[in-house]
């Protein structure tokens, strides 16, 4: 670690939330050094025997939860440093609550291979907020041709095999793919569009597309490659997870595939239950977004599917962008929103919305994602590390791009009033955030 | 009411004494990055009648940064006190984008498939001028919809005055929910001409089309390309058009395309010049102050 942690420190006075273990009462968390020593009901007030503690935060009744678990962003670094580096991703990642996140392969060069797998788990560690854990692509230089040494990647800890933004198209290669990785245990996460249909496409197909002038992508796209997806899941029993599905037809077929009892999972994210394609309205390219934000009757079959548990987890889908990429016109602008800060409050509006507890909402975010990943991460646990978010789920606050953490502002989230703000954010005992205002 | 001031301008183009004075002083700048000889031109001319001063500029969207390029452009020209900019780009969007970074008007001449708004207001001009009215006429726009700006200009236009909108092409060429934008859909050239006051044909556009939209020109033709057979449908009246250029034996048979009695062809690029005028006018008196 970077920094020692700093002795032992008491979180009083907070509403403490553990999804893993039901928890939602008044209590507090012990640390010392990285590990939570205890916590619970015992520890709610400041009138507890607190002498040998070097440090008393005072959580003022918010709630602390475990740190937030992203299982799906993109990194920048290395190869595009100029858009995120590694350390600017990790401020606009404890700003937002989350204190592990997992990236795709797609940095330059691509991870398809340890050492640019460790040079990255290296890096955050120096760095020292957020941790960074990731995927291993699933093939070479995520061309889609031949496996990637997935062995030697889950050795120097990839925790899944993707090749990003990327679908793996070939059917023979997706279905070696998932019998392979099945050794390790270890689950393939499919970007799910068919590439031939959405090739040139840069929006949802339909009116909007239609009176705008620009080239669709249907939303069949995804339900045709998730089909063909689970009949080789079937046919290979290896675990697939399918990353942020948008539509109800897409929705529908993981459903069946979960009937029918098959290792099959899928995590979506806020941009596809917060947002729906009127946001690209006038040719705001920050609205552009691969899968394509969808039409409103896909945006409710999500929070539909978030509320039944079709959707196992959100993940934030973070890719940065800086202006030469996106203010250009529509067609030619890149895909992708930033999303780590905006990750917790547009969660959140599940809760506030009246359509999941804090609780259940909390853990899509937290246990879910870490559970899925195998990741000792997401929830309180005596011995376990301490990585903490104290949050005020209810305070108010406006998105606006420019004052978002770091170089690139593509947040398609500009002005939404959103509620739940974090205050504080700890990685291993050591508090890495703070919000006064 | 535009339409009325372009009316006012034909005659004053037929005229040999051409040149007002209207916008002396005034600079009109017309910027392409898409080929173009009708639209360039007629703007050209529209803009010089008046007494502006205008210059063209073609620009190249080969290299690989065409958006920087778009913006930088628009900068440096705002820079030089423009009153009016005419802009055509081949994506989408690119004219708003492009008009967000200056300060004088911008007129829209062809953005991808979005829109060409002067192209629907030299159509409606030519209708009005032939069958003296656009209230309760039966169009049908055929051929080429998905690619087509000049398709969604006509049909909003031609919607708001009150005409009945029908397309025709096959189902690869029809964009997704198209119906509703106010139109009847057909995929047979007999039944989508029935009856029709006004049949505007589409340039085929192959340089826009990504991938396989249609098996063979010949098979287009067969069944879409607009030739006496298929025109026998339409009322006994009815006006061709065509935005141009045309592919002849694509879209639209040679003899059709020349037929003196029906096809408005050229007379639409004289109504261009003249409609063109007018919106440089309005646009320039209200920006120019």
């Amino acid at each position: 670690m970077a920094l020692n942690a700093t002795g032992r420190v008491a979180y009083v006075n907070a509403r403490l939330l553990d999804p893993a273990s039901g928890l939602d009462e008044p209590g507090g968390v012990l640390t010392d050094g990285e590990i939570i020593v205890d916590f619970g009901p015992g520890l709610a007030s400041l009138d507890v025997c607190l002498c040998d503690y070097t440090q008393v935060v005072d959580c003022g009744g918010h709630c602390l939860a475990p740190g937030l678990v992203d299982m799906r962003m993109q990194l920048r670094e290395p190869g595009d440093e100029h858009k995120e580096t590694l350390a600017i991703a990790g401020e606009a990642a404890v700003a937002g609550g989350v204190t592990s996140m997992v990236c795709l392969p797609n940095t330059q060069p691509v991870m398809d291979d340890a050492a640019t797998l460790e040079y990255v788990a290296r890096r955050a560690r120096q760095i020292g907020l957020a941790k960074v854990y990731p995927y291993g692509a699933a093939t070479k230089g995520l061309q889609g041709l031949e496996l990637a040494e997935m062995g030697m990647l889950a050795a120097s800890g990839a925790l899944g095999f993707t090749d990003g933004v990327r679908a793996i198209a070939n059917a023979q290669l997706m279905r070696r793919a998932l019998s392979y990785a099945s050794t390790f245990d270890l689950m393939i996460v499919q970007h799910p569009e068919e590439p031939s249909l959405v090739e040139g496409g840069a929006m949802n197909e339909g009116e909007l597309a239609t009176r705008l002038g620009l080239p669709g992508i249907p939303v069949y796209a995804e339900a045709i490659l998730l089909e063909r997806d689970i009949r080789l899941v079937e046919a290979t029993g290896g675990r697939y997870h399918a990353g942020h599905v948008s539509t109800a037809e897409g929705l529908a077929v993981i459903r069946g595939a979960k009937e029918r009892g098959l290792p099959v999972t899928c995590d979506t994210a806020p941009f596809y239950f917060g947002l729906n394609e009127l946001t690209v309205g006038d040719y705001r390219t920050f609205a552009k977004l691969s899968p394509p934000l969808r039409g409103e009757d896909d945006r409710r079959a999500v929070v539909e599917a978030i509320k039944e548990g079709v959707i196992d987890a959100v993940a934030s889908d973070h890719a940065p962008q800086d202006q030469d990429s996106k203010r250009r016109p529509f067609a030619q602008a890149d895909f992708g929103g930033i999303g780590l800060e905006t990750l917790l409050p547009v969660t959140l509006e599940i809760h506030h919305n009246g359509h999941l507890s804090l609780l259940e909402t909390l853990r899509l975010v937290t246990e879910a994602p870490a559970r899925l990943l195998g990741l000792d991460a997401g929830r309180l646990r005596r011995g376990g590390r301490a990585d903490l978010t104290l949050f005020d789920p209810y305070r108010p606050w406006i998105v606006k791009a420019d004052e978002m953490v770091g170089k690139s502002r593509n947040t398609p989230f500009d002005g939404r009033p959103v509620q739940g703000r974090v205050l504080r954010t700890v990685v291993d005992g050591r508090t890495v955030f703070t919000r006064d205002d | 009411m535009l339409l009325d001031l372009s009316d006012s301008y034909v005659e004053r183009n037929r005229s040999s004494d051409k040149k007002l004075s209207t916008l002396r002083g005034r600079t009109v700048i017309n910027l392409f990055f898409e080929n173009s000889t009708r639209t360039r031109t007629s703007f050209e001319l529209a803009g010089k009648r008046l007494g502006a001063d205008v210059i063209n500029m073609q620009v190249s969207t080969s290299s690989v940064s065409k958006g920087e390029t778009l913006i930088d452009t628009a900068v440096t020209l705002n820079a030089m006190h423009l009153d009016a900019l005419v802009v055509r780009h081949p994506d989408s969007g690119a004219v708003s984008l492009l008009a967000e970074k200056v300060n004088c008007a911008v007129i829209n001449g062809g953005d991808g498939s979005h829109e060409h708004p002067t192209q629907a207001l030299l159509d409606a001009l030519t209708i009005r001028r032939r069958k003296g009215r656009l209230s309760g006429l039966r169009v049908a726009i055929c051929g080429d919809v998905l690619h087509s700006r000049v398709a969604r200009s006509n049909i909003h236009l031609l919607n708001i005055m009150g005409a009945h909108v029908r397309v025709v092409a096959p189902k690869t060429l029809i964009p997704s929910g198209i119906e509703r934008l106010g139109v009847e859909v057909f995929h047979d050239m007999r039944a989508g001409l029935k009856d029709c006051d006004i049949v505007m044909m589409l340039r085929v556009q192959t340089e826009r089309m990504q991938g396989n939209f249609i098996p063979s020109i010949r098979e287009f033709f067969h069944f879409f390309g607009l030739d006496y057979a298929k025109l026998e449908m339409a009322k006994p009246d009815a006006l061709i058009m065509h935005p141009g250029p045309m592919n002849r034996g694509v879209e639209i048979d040679s003899d059709v395309a020349d037929d003196v009695e029906r096809s408005v062809i050229r007379e639409q690029v004289e109504m261009g010049v003249a409609v063109r005028m007018a919106v440089l006018e309005v646009l320039t008196r209200t920006e120019g102050g």
